[in-house]
């Protein structure tokens, strides 16, 4: 916090912390030193208040709210550790374990175990039932893998690339992310700058490197290095980290925090990468 | 002048400008992540104007689009100028302090009357007008073009005649207002400040000046020859006439890039030497009589490059390079070795600290320090200096701070070198696509779902009347000679205006088409404006 | 503002004629010869809330949402079409597939409680046999004469048979209806008989009384909302007339789609002029100067009403640059939505009536500042409404002299199911259950279950007769009079069969915006159709008590936080899963 800014203190768990005007109760959460599920927030999209994983109870408000888009104001307290809240999380990564395949959620799966999210306890639970989509060389969109956190609409769209090649469609349970009447993603507006699937917190989009390499059981996060660089081509400036697994790039993403692109990217800089292996256009 | 060193703003100010005139240039597609600021800009309320003979995908984002006549930059500008004189819209008390050399730039643009304008450009005068009001009553502006600037014969009257508006208007040197080139290339920044220029040493220090050049003689321990160089087409001529024998070419593919590119083979197998370091088999490269082979440089080695925010940030060796390839640096070192001198071994931070040594610019900026920010936009001269977002602030200092007045420089409208003719009668220019990079060697290397390939784009009433339909190929001929092309109806064109990519060497030769008449003041070649001919073919293939 | 790239699909004559009627002169682009293309952000964002109005004059045209018409509107209005996709996906009224038939009217037939119970299967059977395209929907809003139809018109109007049937109020004549008093009396079609029975009286007194003085009497008078919340309405008033912003809007929330309701309906349809009057009372002293009528659009009758009155009291100056020589702008517009609950939650409404989806924004920020096009915004029921005229003309103390302390003045009662003359009533605060359902001809059977405030209220049982309707007396009594619905069941009703109806209600409704809504209605709904008859386990009350805490607890709005109480009361009071 910089002098000129304006400090507002608000209460977490008892605990005084002062945070910049226009902070929200995530942000003091986080500054409070406590760690808060989220799902539908990311630090450079505008908040969507969605997934309902990241509420706390605030004093004098009769429901839960959404710590990542509430604004703090003076004199706010704030629980984070409440039955109500713990029983609130619990829930609704329950409820989204019984009908999406959270396989590849890692985070989702670490939290849901911290809460004790039982997703079996319901009879025959309607699920996604969704085929999964690989319509090029680029991407895999599996919505089996759902949650519809609508991070990668607000990626796609408003919060950086404004290309609105896809949105939430239907209602209910039946909402579903997709192009205009399901066409391809080659006929949609898409352009391929794969800044929906960096946002995704379920692998329920994941660029098909990784994919192919899930397929022969060979995506190792685990054995992989990402080295931040700089892009070749066109003279923004991007700062790219490659994830690199046995000496190759498997993965291009930029960082969240990076004034020049804020985590985004465009399709040369994420997929133009390939010619460092020597492969060509097949 | 403004715009030649680098640009002068942020590219968080567009973020909070309140115009933006996006002149001859397709940032949406050649600079995506840059246009995600613009893009901010336009949803925090800014209004936009783009200039460009076609309605590109980034015209698409504009309050107003003005489709000029291809070439007619200078008379726009020139005209846009005299309107604002003439609308009592200079900004007086910033041309008397700041700047030099007015009464002579508006008496050049006298004749630019909204009319005259007009008849030159094929804009309407009341989108002029409009262009020219807002331009000057906007809080702060930012002027941003690309290569539909720069790649004319006459590049820089282009860019001065930008400039002047932003001396008439007092738009540059505060937060917000600025004139922006794009850099097409990542490092093209980087590389002139560190004097790739036949003129220049690092920092953009003359060579021809003596005190400049005498610090690096004595770092260096050697004499440097004080005569500028030649810049790329300039070599060209003088291997034409036999005045270059042997040249040395660095992850460049002249053979596939330059203008008129039929001429430029012809002059590089004349060579009697022709060594290439690149990191890919290029045609240039099948040309050579040594080929050294590099590493990727953004992914395989450590250094540094500059954007064009004219921030430096780091890159670094992710994977190792394959085979015999090895570090651009390591293959100079021996090369130095070999001709007698030890340079020692190569380390990328060693090398930094000299440059940072004798380049002003660049001396806060330690290695550590880039590592710390993400990092530092020059110039930085000072370790506690944080760097500068945007340029020439001084011009609002009382003093000016001790410098000259910045001078405007009146320039001509001349339109394109290469008339139309009956023989020749469309105009033809040339640009990026969204998924492709220059010659296409490395976008190549992926399977984007997107691309097309190279095509001939021309509006549909031109099409029909050759006959021609979407997809057909036909025969594009211009002066220079002739190749087969696929014809694709583009509602981004004007009649009479057809358009193409460069990405594609292999499938098309565009640059066969191209004119190699170039700009005397910078060097580049005339990829924009070249006059052709298109023919049906008949059908061949099943 | 977007990369528009459109699919080859294009738009045959009449989906360009009938999008380009809908539209006006409107466009988000205009074309200035070869040379100058004008377009832009802001010109995009100015015209996105014609989208829907563009999506019905398509709907109608085609019988369904077609590709070629969606690129056309699309790129008209600048949208993408994966946004218009995505909005036209959102409603019931739009069909997005390409089912065979969709060429056809489409006869909706009302599903819900008080007319499944009443011939909806039948009917439906009977249409069907016909082989007429039916489609099962929610409540029409007619629960007073079930089963309920609505003909979606294909190139033509749409139409409600019922609307031929003569209508009567039942307490027709009797003085002391406040709200009711015109409603069979007055000539809803007609501006002077509208006066002739006192109207526009009241926005002359406005005028006279100055912004303080109505907002006083509002204050005073002890109004609250009747749209299911019950908020002070002058504590919202008052706000809008203090927030900044250089445009204000007045929103009569006028989606009525609380299945068992059908007050404001009829007070649309038969007193049109009294509802303008209000909202422009709402104008002049709040200083907005744009008016909008979101209804749902399942009600033409109501829909012709008013956009006559509009342009009869236009006309009379009454509405538009000055009203009724005030000096003070006004602007009325009526829109249709298109076949969703949850665009009756007012910040659904507010995002449906701009163009987007009808998914619920977060408050804070409330309407009062950050409402409809984000500007200060007054949204107000009908019914709300309606009373303003009132305690305008007579001042709060005449107002407050019937009814309670706590919830002064009358309310519309919404009464249907088994009763001797179901249909709308009003009665002072404070008349009990039985009261009501007595003065509506009493049960007919014996009483198993009353709904009381609609499918997101609860179910009481005979033992609630002396509950006084009062908010004070309900709340305590763990129950809502919500929209003012009393729905009643008797013995012979299958309540398993309306639980799962309720269930599903949600289930379909549901925005699909958050997690504990989205999932919770749908698990409860699965849950409600597999106990059926049988006893509930305990595991599964465990269960259930679990999700109704989540969704009240986290949802974002209204919808999420009473999904699931109807059939909690169910549970409790035995209705469905008892231990027998
Ligand atoms: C799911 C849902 C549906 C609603 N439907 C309506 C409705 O159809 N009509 C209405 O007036 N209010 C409805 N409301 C309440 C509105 O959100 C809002 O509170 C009301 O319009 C305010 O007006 P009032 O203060 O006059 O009641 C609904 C709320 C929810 C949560
Ligand atoms: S695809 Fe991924 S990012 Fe998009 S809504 Fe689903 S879970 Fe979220
Ligand atoms: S990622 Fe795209 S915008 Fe960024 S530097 Fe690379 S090519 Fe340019
Ligand atoms: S509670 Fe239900 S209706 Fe309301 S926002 Fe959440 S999902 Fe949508
Ligand atoms: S992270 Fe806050 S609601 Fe999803
Ligand atoms: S119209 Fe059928 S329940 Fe309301």
């Amino acid at each position: 916090m910089t002098s000129t800014e304006v400090a507002v203190t608000i209460s977490v768990d008892g605990n005084d912390v002062a945070v910049p005007e226009g902070s929200t109760i995530l942000d003091a959460c986080t500054a409070a030193g406590v760690e808060t599920p989220t799902i539908c927030y990311g630090p450079n999209l505008t908040p969507v208040n969605a997934c309902r994983v990241c509420v706390v109870e605030l004093e004098g408000s009769r429901t839960l709210v959404p710590s990542c888009s509430r604004p703090v104001e003076e004199g706010m307290v704030v629980s984070t550790d409440s039955d109500r809240v713990n029983h609130s999380r619990k829930m609704v990564l329950e409820f989204l374990g019984s009908g999406v395949d959270l396989s590849e959620a890692d985070e989702l799966n670490e939290w849901s175990a911290k809460y004790g999210a039982q997703p079996d306890r319901y009879e025959n639970p309607e699920r996604m039932n969704e085929e999964i989509k690989i319509q090029d060389d680029l991407y895999v969109r599996d919505y089996d893998k759902c949650v519809l956190c609508y991070k990668c609409v607000s990626a796609c769209g408003d919060d950086a690339q404004h290309t609105y090649a896809i949105s939430m469609s239907g209602r209910g349970f039946g909402a579903r992310i997709a192009t205009e009447f399901d066409v391809t993603l080659p006929d949609s507006a898409c352009v391929y700058c794969g800044n929906c699937v960096a946002v995704c917190p379920t692998n329920a989009l994941q660029f098909k490197t990784e994919f192919d390499l899930r397929q022969v059981a060979n995506w190792r996060p685990e054995d992989q290095t990402v080295t931040t660089t700089v892009c070749s081509y066109c003279g923004v400036g991007c700062n790219l980290e490659l994830h690199t697994q046995d000496e190759r790039i498997v993965k291009v993403t930029s960082p969240d925090d990076h004034s020049v692109t804020w985590g985004n990217l465009c399709i040369k800089g994420r997929f133009g990468w390939q010619y460092v292996h020597g492969d060509t256009d097949g | 002048m403004f715009g030649a060193g680098g640009g002068t703003s942020s590219y968080t100010e567009i973020e909070e400008t309140d115009l933006i005139v996006l002149w001859g240039s397709n940032a949406r597609n050649a600079h995506p992540i840059f246009f995600h600021h613009l893009l901010k800009g336009i949803d925090n309320g800014a209004k936009m104007f783009a200039v460009d003979p076609r309605r590109t995908s980034s015209a698409k984002f504009a309050d107003v689009w003005l489709g000029l006549n291809l070439g007619s930059d200078v008379a726009l500008a020139n005209g846009i100028g005299r309107e604002i004189i003439a609308a009592g819209l200079a900004n007086k008390e910033f041309i008397a302090h700041s700047t030099q050399g007015f009464e002579a730039y508006k008496e050049n643009v006298e004749p630019y009357t909204l009319e005259f304008t007009s008849q030159l450009t094929g804009l309407p005068e009341d989108a002029i007008r409009e262009l020219a009001h807002d331009y000057a009553t906007a809080e702060s502006a930012q002027i941003l073009w690309t290569l539909g600037i720069t790649e004319h014969h006459n590049a820089v009257d282009n860019v001065l005649a930008l400039c002047s508006l932003a001396l008439l208007t007092g738009h540059i040197g505060r937060w917000g207002s600025g004139l922006v080139p794009l850099r097409g290339q990542n490092n093209v920044q980087g590389g002139g400040d560190m004097g790739s220029l036949p003129n220049k040493l690092p920092g953009f220090q003359n060579i021809d000046d003596d005190a400049a050049r005498g610090k690096f003689e004595a770092t260096w321990g050697v004499d440097l020859n004080p005569v500028p160089g030649k810049h790329l087409t300039l070599m060209f001529e003088a291997m034409e006439r036999g005045e270059i024998k042997a040249a040395y070419v660095l992850g460049e593919n002249p053979a596939d890039s330059e203008a008129d590119i039929q001429h430029a083979r012809k002059l590089l197998s004349g060579l009697d030497l022709l060594v290439v370091q690149d990191i890919f088999m290029t045609r240039t490269a099948e040309m050579a009589d040594v080929v050294l082979p590099a590493s990727v440089a953004w992914a395989e080695s450590d250094g540094t490059v500059t954007s064009s925010e004219r921030r430096v940030q780091r890159v670094r060796a992710a994977v190792p390079p394959p085979g015999e390839a090895r570090h651009d640096v390591d293959i100079l070192f021996d090369l130095a070795s070999r001709m007698g001198h030890d340079w020692g071994t190569p380390d990328p931070e060693q090398l930094w600290d000299e440059l940072r040594s004798l380049s002003p610019m660049h001396l806060g900026m330690s290695w550590d320090r880039l590592e710390e920010t993400g990092g530092l936009q020059w110039p930085c001269p000072a370790l506690d200096h944080p760097g500068s977002p945007f340029l020439h602030g001084w011009l609002w200092a009382d003093d000016l701070e001790g410098r000259e007045p910045a001078p405007f420089i009146p320039v001509v409208h001349q339109g394109p070198k290469e008339e139309l003719t009956e023989e020749f009668p469309l105009r033809l220019t040339t640009g990026r696509a969204l998924d492709s990079y220059n010659t296409g060697v490395q976008s190549g290397g992926f399977s984007s779902p997107i691309r097309y390939g190279d095509a001939l784009d021309m509006h549909e009433t031109d099409a029909q009347r050759l006959g021609l339909n979407d997809g057909d190929m036909a025969l594009v001929s211009s002066p220079r000679g002739s190749v087969e092309m696929r014809i694709r109806i583009d509602d981004s064109l004007v009649e009479g205006l057809t358009f193409t990519t460069f990405h594609f060497p292999d499938l098309v030769d565009t640059n066969v088409l191209t004119t190699d008449a170039w700009d005397k003041k910078s060097g580049t070649a005339e990829f924009k404006a070249a006059s052709i001919r298109v023919e049906p073919l008949v059908a061949a293939e099943a | 503002m977007a990369d528009l790239h459109f699919t080859d699909a294009i738009a045959n004559d009449g989906e360009r004629n009938a999008i380009d009627l809908a539209l006006g002169e409107n466009s988000a682009l205009t074309i200035e010869g070869e040379r100058i293309v004008r377009g832009g952000a802001s010109r995009r964002r100015g015209l996105r809330h014609l989208l829907l109005p563009a999506l019905h004059a398509l709907q109608k045209e085609s019988g369904w949402i077609s590709p070629g018409g969606l690129n056309y509107l699309s790129e008209v209005l600048q949208v993408p079409p994966a946004e218009s996709y995505g909005v036209a996906s959102f409603y019931e009224m739009f069909r997005v597939d390409t089912e065979p038939g969709h060429d056809d009217d489409v006869v909706h037939v009302c599903i819900d409680p008080a007319c499944r119970i009443d011939g909806a299967d039948d009917l439906i059977a009977s249409l069907e046999a016909e082989g007429k395209h039916v489609h099962r929907s929610p409540c029409l809003g007619q629960c007073e004469r079930p089963p309920a139809v609505f003909i979606q018109g294909r190139k033509r109007p749409d139409v409600v048979p019922a609307d031929d049937d003569a209508f009567v109020l039942p307490q027709a004549g009797d003085d002391s209806l406040r709200l009711l008093q015109r409603i069979g009396v007055v000539d809803p079609t007609s501006l002077d008989s509208y006066r002739e029975h006192g109207g526009y009286e009241a926005l002359t007194k406005a005028l006279e009384l100055g912004a303080d003085g109505v907002l006083a009497a509002i204050s005073d008078s002890g109004l609250s909302g009747r749209g299911g919340a019950a908020f002070p309405t002058g504590i919202k008033w008052t706000a809008v007339r203090d927030a900044d912003g250089d445009q204000k809007h007045i929103v009569a929330n006028c989606d009525e789609s609380e299945p068992g309701t059908f007050k404001d309906r009829m007070v649309m349809e038969h007193d049109p002029f009294a509802l303008i009057e209000a909202m422009t009372i709402a104008a002049v002293t709040t200083g907005a100067t744009n008016g909008w009528i979101y209804i749902r659009g399942e009600y033409p009758q109501a829909t012709g009403r008013l956009e006559n009155a509009i342009m009869a009291s236009r006309d009379a100056g009454l509405l538009g640059e000055d009203v009724a020589g005030s000096g003070k702008e006004f602007h009325l517009e009526v829109r249709r939505g298109a076949g969703a609950y949850i665009c009756g939650e007012e910040t659904a409404l507010f995002n449906s009536l701009e163009g987007f989806r009808g998914e619920p924004r977060n408050k804070p920020p409330f309407p009062t500042t950050n409402g409809l096009f984000d500007q200060p915004t007054v949204i107000n029921n009908p019914e709300t409404l309606l009373n303003v005229l009132p305690i305008v003309l007579d001042g709060a103390a005449a107002y407050r002299s019937i009814g309670t302390e706590r919830s002064p003045g009358t309310r519309l009662f919404c009464v249907s199911g088994r009763v001797g003359a179901p249909g709308l009533y009003e009665h002072a605060f404070g008349a009990t259950l039985g009261e009501i359902i007595e003065a509506a001809g009493g049960a007919s059977g014996e009483v198993q279950a009353v709904l009381l405030g609609g499918a997101a209220g609860s179910f009481v049982t005979s033992d609630s007769m002396d509950l006084p309707l009062t908010l004070e007396a309900t709340r305590e009594a763990g129950t809502t009079l919500g929209s003012g619905v009393v729905m009643v069941f008797n013995t012979d009703d299958d309540m398993a069969d309306i639980c799962q109806r309720i269930a599903e209600f949600f289930k379909n409704e549901s925005c699909g915006q958050c997690v504990p809504c989205r999932v919770g209605a749908i698990r409860q709904h699965e849950m409600i159709v597999a106990i059926g008859h049988k006893p509930m386990p305990d595991e599964k009350r465990v269960l259930h008590e679990d999700m109704v805490q989540v969704m009240a607890d986290a949802s974002i709005c209204g919808l999420g936080h009473t999904a699931a109480s109807a059939i909690k009361s169910a549970l409790a009071l035995g209705l469905i899963g008892a231990n027998q």
